[in-house]
Formats: C-alpha cells, sequence, structure tokens
C-alpha cells in the first residue's frame, strides 16, 4: 500500500512529505530525479518507476509531481487515482492547487492526508466527508475561529461517513433549491492530410452542482441512451435502474461533482464543428519555412463556435516564428516549440487565418509537424 | 491569516522559543506554537527536541489540537521510545471516550507509533475496538491490525487477532469487511509462509460480493483483488461471480475497473470458450478498456501495459478497437510507445493498410525513441501480416529514400529481419540499400547490411569490394559487426571461390591472430579448419537453410502470460515480470490459470496429437494416466555416480551440441537451427576423425519433441545400450527466450516395464540458445503395460515453463539382454516347440555383409548365434537373442553369397514382438 507521499516542484526540491508507516528517507526520490533528467519534458516522465527496493507512482498535475513511494506489490492504477484524487481534493479545499498555495495551508494539507490514508488505505477520500471533518479554510472562518476560539477540525463523526450513501451528509438545508447540469464534449479526431475523418470518438462528462434540501432522489433521463458506447458513473448512480431502463438514478451529493462519464467510439458518426484549410512547408528556400491556415464552421447545427484555440507543437528545429493573423492572438514558445493561437469566435463572412514565415535552425534534417487543432 | 507564517520565524533560538509557547497557559497560544513545531517538521527540521513539551500539550479536549499532537508523535516516537510511554495513559484513555471519533483517532494513532513498548498497551485497547459498537472504530481497528503485524507479528498470532479480523469479514457493516480485506491480504503479502490466512469459502465469498455492491470505491479494489485468489468450484459458480461482478466496469475509479477486469478474465478461463456467456462477456469488456485510455495519461501507461496483456491473452476482445490506439499527437512518449507494440499485436489483413499509414505517419515525427519503433513497427508487421509485406517494403524504402539517418538504419535491420522471413523475395532492393552503406554508424545497422550483403553476395556484382571496405576499420568496429563481417566473408568464398581467396585469408587472420575476442577467435578457426579440410562440408554447414524466423518472437510465453493474467492491474503487470522476480522477500506462491472445466479432453494437447501422430494420442484415459503421475518428486533413488559416457557417440554429441549453438550465431538468427545438429554432429565427426562407426548400433538421435510444442524446449535423443545398461540418450535444446531450469522425466507404463533408474541430470538452468545432453539410466522394473505399437514409450518432461508429453519409440536392440546365448540343445526343442504359426518370415534387402560379418555384427548387439550350416551354397545362421522381459526369440538367417536380401524367419511364443526384432536387425545391418 501507500507508503510515503512525497510532492515536488518543478525546480526538483520535495517541498512536503508525508508519511503513513514508518520514514523514508527523502533521498529515494533521487531515482525519480534521474528519470526527469533523462525526460526531454516533465510529462514524459514514466508513471511507475522501480527501485531496487521501492517502486515509485507518481502524477504530474499542476506543475507538481506527486510521488507515492510504496514497497510491496500494489495495484498501480489505485495508487494513481488516489493521486489524483488527493490533487482533486486540494483544489475542491483551495480553488487550486499550487507551490504556494500547499505551503499556505500546510496544516490543513497534512491534517487532509492523514484523514485520507491511514497505513496506506484510504479513509476517507469523499470531499463532502473531509469537508466535515475538516472545514475548508475561508477568510470569514478564519476571523470566526480566532474569536470564538473554535477550529477548523470537527469533532463530530461524520454522518455520511457510515451509512448507504457515504456521499451524502445529512440535514443539508437550502432556501433555493436548485440543481446545474454542464454538459462537457470533447472530440478527440485524427484528421489526415487531405480532410478526411481518419477517426473520431467523444469523450463527454455531465458534470453537476446540486444545492438541494434533504435527501433527494433524482432521475435523469436520455432522450437516446443507445448511444452511449460506454459509461462510467459516481458511486451514486444506481446501476441495476440503468441496466433495465436507461435511466439515471441517484441521490446526489451535495455540491459540485460528476455524475457520468461517456464515450461514444469511432463507430458512430461525430460531427465535428470546425474545418482547418492548412499549408505548411519548412525548408521552402535556405532556412525558412511557411504556414498559411485557415479556420472554418462545419456542421455546427445554426451555433456560433467560440473560444477556439489552436496549438501546433513545431519541430525542434524551429527557431521562431514571424506570423500574421487577421482575428485572435498567437504566441509561440521557443522553448517548448508551442505555437498557440488564441482565434476566439469564428466568424463565418470573415474566416480566420494566419499566415508567415517560420525561421528555421540551419542544417537540421527537414521534418514535418503535425498541427493539431484543440476547440474549446 | 495563513499557515504561511509558521514557515516564517527565522530569529536563532527558535526551539527554545517554542518550547516556551508549548507551556503558556492559553489553548491559543499552544495550539499557534505545535503548528509552527509540525510545520518545522515537514519541512524536514529536527524538532525532536520539543517531545516532552508537545506531549504535555496531548491532554486536551480540543481535538485539532490533539490530532496535532498525534501527527508530532507518530513521526518522533520511533526516536524517543522512553519519552513516548508518557502518551501511553492519554491514548488507552482516548480508547474509552464516549465519541467514536477520539475512539478510532486513539488506536489509529497508537498503531502508527512504531514502538515495541507502546505496543504491549495497544492490545487491550485493540481487543476491545474490534467489538466496538460503531463501525467506524472497528473498521479503523481492522486496519491498525495490519500496522501491528507489520510491527510485531508473533504477537498478532498469539493474541488471536486474525481470528477476529476474519470474524470481520461476516460484519454487517460492507465499510469493515472492505477494511478486513485490505488488512488480512496486506497481512497475506507480508507473512514469511506466504501460504494464504483465509481460506476462501463460497460463503465468504458470498459475503464479499454483497459487500462489494455498497463499499467504498477503495474497498471495492480490495475486495476484487482478493475475489481474484478465489477458484470458483465449478463453471456455475465461476459464471454467476463473473455476472455479480460485471457491473463494475462502469465504474468511475480505473483501479476498480481494471481489478474487475482481472477477476473476469481469471474466471473467464474456467467457462468453455465456445458459451455464449464468454461470448458476452467479450463483448462487454472492450469498452470500459478502451475508456480507460481517455483518462489521465498514468492511467493510459497502466491501463495500455495490462491490455498488452489481455490482447496478447484474448486477442477478440479488443480486435475491432484498432483506432483507439493510434497515437495522439499530445500523448507523453511512454504512453506512445506502447500504443505502438498493442498496434501491432492487434494488427490483421484485415485493418493493415491503415496501421501501415499510421506508422508511416509516425516515422516522420520528432521522436526519434518513437521513430525508430514505429520503423521497427513496420517490420513486424510485414512479418507477421504476410499479405502486408510488400507494402510494408515499399513504405520502408521511401523512409530510406528521406535520407535521415536513423530511419535508414532502423529500416535496414527490419529488412534483413524481413529479408528472413521472406527468402527470395525482395532482393530487388538491395542495390537501394547498398547505395546508404556509407551513412551507417551504429554497430546493429552494420551488421545487418553485412548480413545481406553476405547472404546475396551472388546477386551483388561488387560484393567483395564492399566487404573489403568494411574490413579496412576491422579492429575498430563492434565484436557484432566483427563476427558477422567473418561470416558473411566466408559466405561469399564459399560462393565465389575464384577471386576471394585473398580476402577470406585476410579475414581469417585477423579474427584468430590479432582479436582479443575469444568468440571471434574461435568462429574463426571453425571457418578456417571447415575450409581446409573439407569446403563440401563447410559450404553444407555455412550455407544451410536458416530455418524461418518466427512472426511472435516478441510474445511472452504462454505460462508467463498466464501468471500475469492473474496479476492484471498490479505492478507485475506493469513489469510484465512475475512478482516473485521483483517483489523483496516474497515467500514464491504463484498464481496460475484455473483449468477449463473440460480439461484434457479438450485441451491443446488433442489437436496437435491430430496434426502430429508423434505427439501423445488423444485418448483421455491416458492423458489422464500421465497426468496423475508425479512428475515433481524423484521416485527413484539417485544414483551417486553420475552416469558414464564411454565414447564416440557421447563426445560427439558434445561438439555436435556446441557447434549447434556456434552455428546458431552465425546464421545470425534468433533461435538456432535446429535442422543442423544432426549433420553439423557427423561433419564435426569427420573432421577431426573420430570413429563413425561405434562397434554398437546406435540410432542417430530423432526428434521427440519440436521445439513448437515443447514450449519452445526441443528434445532429440536414442536409446543406447553400453555395458549392460539401458541408457536415453537426449539432447535438450532450450529454443525459447528465457532459461529453463527444473527439469524432471516420467514415463507412462509401457510394454517392458522401462522406468528411469535415476533422476534427470541436465544442466540447469539452461540458458536460452544451448543445447545439453543428457544420458538417463533406464531400469526395467517398472509397470508393464501394453503398448500399441509394442515400442512406443510415452515420456513427459517437466520443467519451469510446463509439462510436456510426448512418445517414442524404443528401437527393440535396445532391449537385447547379454545373456541372451541360447544352449545349442535348448534352441533346438524350442525351435520345434514353438508352433508353426507363431514364425513370421521378413526379408532384410541391401545387405553388404557376408555370413561372418553378420555373426560379428550381431554378436556386437547381443544376438547370439547358435550353429551356421551350409545347405545348397547358402549359409544359414541360428540365433538367439532374450528381451529384457525374458521373451527368446528365435532366428534362421539365410544367406545366400552374391545375393543383397536375407531371408529371416523368426519364432518366438510372443509372436508380436517379431516386428520389432526384425527393425533391428534391418536397423543393425545397415547401420
Amino acid at each position: 500500500m501507500i507508503h510515503s507521499l512525497f510532492i515536488i516542484n518543478p525546480s526538483g526540491d520535495v517541498f512536503m512529505e508525508k508519511h503513513w508507516k514508518s520514514v523514508i528517507s527523502r533521498s529515494v526520490c533521487d531515482y525519480f530525479f534521474d528519470h526527469q533528467r533523462k525526460a526531454s519534458s516533465p510529462e514524459d516522465i514514466p508513471p511507475v518507476i522501480a527501485t531496487p527496493h521501492h517502486y515509485l507512482i507518481s502524477v504530474y498535475r499542476s506543475s507538481m509531481f506527486f510521488v507515492a513511494v510504496c514497497t510491496t506489490e500494489v495495484a498501480p492504477l489505485f495508487v494513481v487515482e488516489f493521486l489524483h484524487r488527493v490533487v482533486d481534493t486540494f483544489e475542491d479545499y483551495f480553488s487550486e492547487c499550487t507551490e504556494s498555495i500547499i505551503k499556505e495551508h500546510y496544516v490543513v494539507v497534512y491534517e487532509l492526508l492523514d484523514e485520507m490514508l491511514d497505513n496506506g488505505f484510504p479513509l476517507a477520500t469523499e470531499s463532502n466527508i473531509l469537508k466535515e471533518l475538516i472545514k475548508p479554510p475561508n477568510i470569514l472562518r478564519t476571523i470566526a475561529n480566532t474569536v470564538t476560539g473554535k477550529s477548523n477540525v470537527s469533532s463530530t463523526l461524520p454522518s455520511g461517513q457510515l451509512s448507504n450513501i457515504p456521499w451524502r451528509r445529512t440535514g443539508v438545508k437550502y432556501t433555493n433549491n436548485e440543481a446545474y447540469f454542464d454538459m462537457i464534449e470533447e472530440v478527440d479526431a485524427i484528421i489526415d492530410k487531405s480532410g478526411s475523418t481518419v477517426c473520431a470518438e467523444i469523450q463527454g462528462y455531465i458534470d453537476c452542482c446540486i444545492k438541494l434540501s434533504g435527501m433527494p432522489d433524482l432521475s435523469l433521463s436520455f432522450v437516446n441512451p443507445r448511444l452511449f458506447d460506454d459509461v462510467s458513473f459516481h458511486p451514486c448512480v444506481r446501476f441495476k435502474r440503468w441496466e433495465s431502463e436507461r435511466v439515471l438514478s441517484f441521490i446526489p451529493p451535495d455540491g459540485n461533482f460528476r455524475l457520468m462519464s461517456y464515450h461514444i467510439g469511432s463507430q458512430s458518426i461525430v460531427a465535428i464543428p470546425v474545418y482547418v484549410r492548412h499549408s505548411l512547408c519548412l525548408r521552402e528556400s535556405g532556412s525558412g519555412g511557411r504556414l498559411d491556415i485557415t479556420l472554418g464552421p462545419k456542421q455546427t447545427l445554426g451555433r456560433t463556435i467560440e473560444n477556439v484555440v489552436l496549438e501546433i507543437p513545431m519541430p525542434k528545429s524551429v527557431l521562431n516564428c514571424g506570423l500574421v493573423t487577421n482575428q485572435g492572438k498567437y504566441t509561440f514558445d521557443p522553448v517548448s516549440k508551442l505555437l498557440v493561437w488564441e482565434v476566439g469566435r469564428i466568424d463565418v463572412t470573415k474566416l480566420p487565418n494566419i499566415r508567415g514565415t517560420i525561421s528555421l535552425q540551419s542544417g537540421s534534417p527537414p521534418v514535418e509537424a503535425n498541427p493539431s487543432i484543440n476547440v474549446s | 491569516m495563513t499557515d504561511s507564517k509558521y514557515f516564517t520565524t527565522t530569529k536563532k533560538g527558535e526551539i527554545f522559543e517554542l518550547k516556551s509557547e508549548l507551556n503558556n497557559d492559553k489553548k491559543e497560544k499552544k495550539k499557534e506554537a505545535v503548528k509552527k513545531v509540525i510545520a518545522s517538521m515537514t519541512v524536514g527540521k529536527d524538532v525532536s527536541a520539543l517531545f516532552p513539551d508537545v506531549v504535555n500539550c496531548m491532554q486536551t479536549d480540543n481535538l485539532e489540537l490533539k490530532k496535532l499532537v498525534y501527527l508530532y508523535l507518530m513521526n518522533y516516537a520511533k526516536s524517543q521510545p522512553d519519552m513516548a510511554i508518557m502518551a501511553v495513559n492519554t491514548f488507552v484513555k482516548d480508547c474509552e471516550d464516549p465519541n467514536p471519533l477520539i475512539r478510532a483517532l486513539a488506536v489509529r494513532t497508537m498503531g502508527c507509533i512504531r514502538v515495541d513498548k507502546i505496543t504491549e498497551y495497544l492490545c487491550e485497547p485493540l481487543r476491545k475496538c474490534l467489538k466496538d459498537e460503531d463501525p467506524y472504530v472497528r473498521k479503523t481497528a481492522a486496519v491498525c491490525v495490519a500496522k501491528l503485524y507489520d510491527i510485531n507479528s508473533s504477537m498478532v498470532e498469539d493474541q488471536g487477532f486474525l481470528d477476529q479480523l476474519k470474524d470481520l469479514l461476516s460484519d454487517s457493516n460492507p465499510m469493515v469487511v472492505a477494511n478486513a480485506v485490505a488488512a488480512l491480504s496486506e497481512i497475506n503479502e507480508s507473512s514469511s509462509s506466504g501460504s494464504p490466512l483465509v481460506e476462501m469459502t463460497p460463503q465468504t465469498v458470498n459475503k464479499l460480493l454483497t459487500a462489494l455492491n455498497e463499499c467504498t470505491e477503495w474497498g471495492q479494489v480490495f475486495i476484487l483483488d482478493s475475489l481474484a485468489n478465489y477458484s470458483p468450484r465449478d463453471e456455475r459458480e465461476a459464471q454467476s461471480t463473473c455476472e455479480r461482478i460485471t457491473p463494475r466496469l462502469a465504474h468511475a475509479n480505473a483501479a476498480v475497473v481494471l481489478s474487475a477486469v482481472k477477476v473476469l478474465m481469471k474466471f473467464m478461463e474456467m467457462l468453455p470458450s465456445d458459451s455464449e456467456f464468454v461470448t458476452s462477456l467479450t463483448k462487454k469488456l472492450a469498452p470500459p478498456l478502451v475508456t480507460l485510455l481517455s483518462s489521465e495519461p498514468e492511467v493510459q501507461y497502466v491501463a495500455l501495459r495490462n491490455i498488452n496483456l489481455i490482447v496478447q491473452k484474448r486477442p477478440d476482445i479488443l480486435k475491432h478497437e484498432m483506432k483507439v490506439f493510434f497515437v495522439k499527437y499530445n500523448d507523453p512518449i511512454y504512453v506512445k510507445l506502447e500504443k505502438l507494440d498493442i498496434m501491432i499485436r492487434l494488427a490483421s489483413q484485415a485493418n493493415v493498410a491503415q496501421v501501415l499509414s499510421e506508422l508511416k505517419e509516425y516515422a516522420t515525427e520528432v521522436d526519434v525513441d518513437f521513430v525508430r519503433k514505429a520503423v521497427r513497427a513496420i517490420g513486424r508487421c510485414a512479418i507477421k501480416v504476410e499479405q502486408s509485406a510488400e507494402r510494408c517494403v515499399s513504405t520502408l524504402l521511401d523512409l530510406i529514400q528521406t535520407k535521415v539517418n536513423y530511419v535508414v538504419q532502423e529500416a535496414i535491420v527490419v529488412i534483413k529481419d524481413i529479408f528472413r522471413k521472406y527468402p527470395n523475395k525482395y532482393e530487388s532492393i538491395i542495390s537501394t540499400l547498398c547505395e546508404n552503406l556509407d551513412t551507417l554508424d551504429e554497430p546493429e545497422a552494420r551488421a545487418s547490411m553485412i548480413w545481406i550483403i553476405g547472404e546475396y553476395a551472388e546477386r551483388i556484382d561488387n560484393a567483395d569490394e564492399l566487404l573489403e571496405s568494411f574490413l579496412e576499420g576491422f579492429a575498430d568496429e563492434n565484436s557484432q559487426v566483427q563476427l558477422q563481417l567473418l561470416t558473411a566473408i566466408v559466405k561469399l568464398f564459399l560462393k565465389r571461390p575464384s577471386d576471394t581467396q585473398e580476402l577470406v585469408q585476410q579475414v581469417l587472420s585477423l579474427a584468430t591472430q590479432d582479436s582479443d575476442n575469444p568468440d571471434l577467435r574461435d568462429r574463426g578457426f571453425i571457418y578456417w579448419r571447415l575450409l581446409s579440410t573439407d569446403p563440401a562440408a563447410a559450404k553444407e554447414v555455412v550455407l544451410a537453410e536458416k530455418p524461418l524466423i518466427s512472426e511472435e518472437t516478441d510474445l511472452l510465453e504462454p505460462t508467463l502470460l498466464d501468471e500475469l493474467i492473474c496479476h492484471i492491474s498490479s505492478l507485475a503487470s506493469v513489469y510484465h515480470k512475475p512478482p516473485s522476480a521483483f517483489v523483496e522477500g516474497r515467500a514464491g506462491i504463484r498464481k496460475s490459470l484455473p483449468a477449463s472445466a473440460r480439461a484434457g479432453s479438450e485441451g491443446v494437447e488433442s489437436t496437435e496429437s491430430q496434426a502430429a501422430p508423434a505427439v501423445i494420442p488423444a485418448q483421455d484415459s491416458l492423458i489422464g494416466d500421465l497426468l496423475s503421475m508425479d512428475i515433481g518428486g524423484p521416485t527413484v533413488a539417485p544414483v551417486a555416480a553420475a552416469p558414464a559416457a564411454p565414447f564416440g557417440s557421447a563426445a560427439m554429441d558434445l561438439l555436435g551440441g556446441g557447434l549447434d549453438t556456434l552455428l546458431g550465431e552465425t546464421s545470425s538468427s534468433p533461435a538456432p537451427p535446429s535442422a543442423l545438429a544432426a549433420s553439423s554432429a557427423a561433419l564435426l565427426g569427420d573432421i577431426f576423425g573420430a570413429p563413425a562407426a561405434s562397434a554398437t548400433y546406435v540410432a542417430p538421435k530423432t526428434t521427440w519433441l519440436p521445439a513448437e510444442k515443447g514450449k519452445g524446449l526441443d528434445i532429440s535423443g536414442s536409446f543406447v545400450r553400453r555395458n549392460g545398461q539401458l541408457f536415453m540418450d537426449l539432447t535438450f535444446s532450450n529454443k525459447a527466450m528465457q532459461p529453463m531450469l527444473g527439469f524432471a522425466i516420467q514415463f507412462n507404463k509401457n510394454s517392458f516395464g522401462i522406468t528411469p533408474a535415476s533422476p534427470l541430470q541436465v544442466q540447469s538452468p539452461l540458458p536460452p540458445g544451448v543445447a545439453a545432453d543428457a544420458s538417463l539410466p533406464l531400469a526395467t522394473t517398472g509397470p508393464v503395460q501394453k503398448m500399441e505399437p509394442l515400442t512406443t514409450l510415452q515420456v513427459a518432461v517437466k520443467n519451469n515453463v510446463d509439462v510436456m508429453y510426448f512418445a517414442c519409440q524404443i528401437p527393440m536392440h535396445a532391449l537385447f539382454v547379454e545373456d541372451g546365448q541360447m544352449d545349442k540343445r535348448v534352441f533346438l526343442a524350442t525351435w520345434k516347440e514353438i508352433p508353426a504359426q507363431n514364425e513370421v518370415q521378413y526379408t532384410i534387402t541391401n545387405v553388404m555383409h557376408s555370413a561372418d560379418t553378420v555373426v560379428s555384427r550381431m554378436q556386437q548387439n547381443n544376438v547370439f548365434t547358435i550353429a551356421k550350416r551350409n545347405v545348397e551354397g547358402q549359409d544359414m545362421l541360428y540365433q538367439s537373442l532374450k528381451l529384457t522381459n525374458g521373451i527368446w526369440v528365435l532366428n534362421e538367417l539365410k544367406i545366400q553369397p552374391g545375393n543383397p536380401n536375407i531371408t529371416l524367419s523368426l519364432k518366438s511364443r510372443t509372436p508380436n514382438v517379431a516386428e520389432g526384432v526384425f527393425q533391428a536387425y534391418d536397423n543393425i545391418l545397415h547401420g
């Protein structure tokens, strides 16, 4: 099980460590640093590293490494999922998760970690329960606590901890009862040079913000549930009911949570909202290259497309870009070689376009870049 | 008002200041001080000096302060055991607190203080807490047992905590059950005996399955993992368990999904593969696996490593999902490489076009490692899917045209493999390859190119010039390249002897005189001698036909794969190694897949036997017999002296084996060529002038178990009689990728009661690509059962990989005993006594012996001549022999001078041995 946790910042300092069993020297992180040096970017560090005595399982979130140390055979996914949960909890508590935030709230962080894991076994990871045990910090409460002498730590057992619905606490009361559902769909498509779709799939999520009193029992039905190729639910969803009737029936947790995520695979036809007309030519004459990209809407069902961002990872030999856009701004990071063009809204009458020259390192072999777009 | 202020104190005398604050009367001040202490602790400062002062703050009703003090205690109790005792009282008191939160906190913290003296006091409170009325306390206590076991395992066993823990498995609260399961499996993991603490019964499994639906996601992981260790009693139970687990596949937590996949994959083994249930389950498994690939990259990586195993075990599950494994531009490199691997595994005729066009794109990517692997993947595609070979080759040629150095080199390495797989098909591209000769700087690419030149020397006009150009820098080359160059030039010489003599002499002298590398020298000498003694033989050896390379060389071995399937979702599945290979101090219980309920009758054996009758016939009873034999333990007392290997054959075999491996290298194939083994032994015999014909006739070794049936183990052998003792001479060749060890042999009951007289002595471990000889003395005292044909012997050979079964024929002459000489009168009487219908007549054709040499030849093989007559110009020989089981056989031979055909009349009380005896005569007289 999880033995220890080290949180490491991008410059390679271990600024937080927590041990759930005996203390493991932070020198174990040296193995991690070895791999870090070898990797070309922080994302490329392998998530599972074997060392002579320990196994380091890490995730990279918010430009920090969360490195868990294990000594026995464990399920790596269990550790990875748990680490992500830790970061999610921090984000939930402090609204963002950065090095400075963690340092600022180190006591809460320490208490949280202690509450989430006992001897390497997860104890309480539901944010509802944690929030009952340890109140999230906010200015109002800090002032109130100083005045009244109360603390952030609750002295009673959270009500939801042992019930059959551990995700919801009892006695929730709202004056305004409201429930919001956010549908998020990500289209992942690979389109070849000629513009035809190689493969396209949809990864969708339903995120909820539910503020209802008491113990509400909700049902959500879909017009065409057959579309879903695969679904995974929050534990609150009654699976039996879904299997038999294709209806989501659940008692929701209080507050924000992800109700469901689904996947629509490559077999179904996926409508792609934009098209890209591109011409990219590296090494035209001497050490230069040309780039010309136009975006246009496609199958939008009458809606306008907003917040379009285009990202192109350039080959290593690209030194700089001199581009002109007719809309939005572009940036080029010479370190990560990433060209980002924030287009904004697509206006059908005047299609957004970016064009210009690219300067290349001389003498490097010609390579092609694979432009890819990210629409949000 | 944030916590960061605790970090800012940098004044001198910090400890002193904290001390006074800790002793402050005001609660609020105290708390602030403890927070400061904890802050220093987290960043690694030593604040152990404050131990007594902090412990003094423990007696408080403020829960936050209590928790902070507990945090401090956990960290420092170890270094200050005596002081830690001070805290015990408070702990014991807290364990009786009316607030369950405090009770649980106390028992939890006590478990974390790893001080022996404290653990003594822990027992009583822990016992109470395990029976606490509040489930929260019970579940915390369950984990505490695991903690205590880690500190002092004997105490846990003595105090009966394990039994209490097992009782918790039937607790009414699912969370308690889950934690008890987790604690038990952790204790199991660390216990030295390694044997499972809890016998899984159908009742416990039922309870676990009930708890599974209601406990937290983490609890589900623990429960599923322990369910995976259970073997259902029958198909029905396996199926119903699977049905209850399937809903877990839709869980949002990837760990739950993968653990569920593990249990399903394991239990599916038990179900008949053609059943409807398995088909529907296979369909249900695909979508969750695909969904795992849209989560965080770390999850994807672990999922992909597991999918790699699943695809090898059950290719059906994901065969339609090729597209999800296409690489995304922003995947981390470790995800990209794994996806590439799986793409190749899934490549088939149906989707190969798509895969190829993807791979071609990847080969123009930026990342060098990835590009290399992509090029390699194209080559593997060509080898795997024959129909695509043409397209793959043209794709590779396109890539070579890009002139990107590492792409070209990688392409040449894989083209070499394609040549091996499809000889005489794509040689037209050689000229293109030769153009890139100068740019190659990596040893592997150079060696591959040299191999190609040597192999096709007759078609490359300037092959000698090309090789000569390599030879100039011979001394600076990598040894791999040197060896290859040596072989290539010898090949060239054998193909074009006229104009390359100088070159070959040059390379031989470079290899044998100027090199420090023993491999190179030895190979040089062998070639030299071969060439100087018998160029024809050299040709046969060096230019021998190479065995085709297998398309699935990168697959895991089936037994390892099965074991890893049992470890899906664990670290083992990520490393693709069994846990015993990397987890320290782990008692080696190796998991294995449950056998199908209809084992044997529809197993692999039966299908194989249809393909090749040499491998055991498909008889249920027979396999039953073999399976029930105790293969593992030696059933015969070990013989003190190793079996003596007297002469000729054994020594020759030894050399044969050595040359065999050597030739394996020279032909640069991943597996040594098996076809060469026999011929090379004979060749060496010629070269070294060893007496080829030995006194006793020894049948040449025949292959009894080909490598593809023996899971990589190739066995050939023969039966010999030496000094009145029957021996089974065996050659074991390991053609798998892993060393083999733990060899044992067993025979089935047979017609002559043959059984091993001593345990099998064979080099162990046997490294990959190596052949080892073994001589097994045999006794004839075993159980007898008549076989059809009579001389059939069914053998089971066991090693660490598997148990292999094969059948071989015992040549009858090996069974002729030394005291087979019959008295003349007895012979006559017996001859008359045996009824005429027992007489069998054969003709032995083409014998080049006179009557005298026949007599001496047969005598050497324990066939004794009783009398000799000359009737009408014909030589009549009367001979007798006795078999190991006491059966006498009387023979009459008619030999006509000048006529190469001999008539043999056999008489025996058991006429069914006649065929075998005739075979023996035939072999001996032609041997």
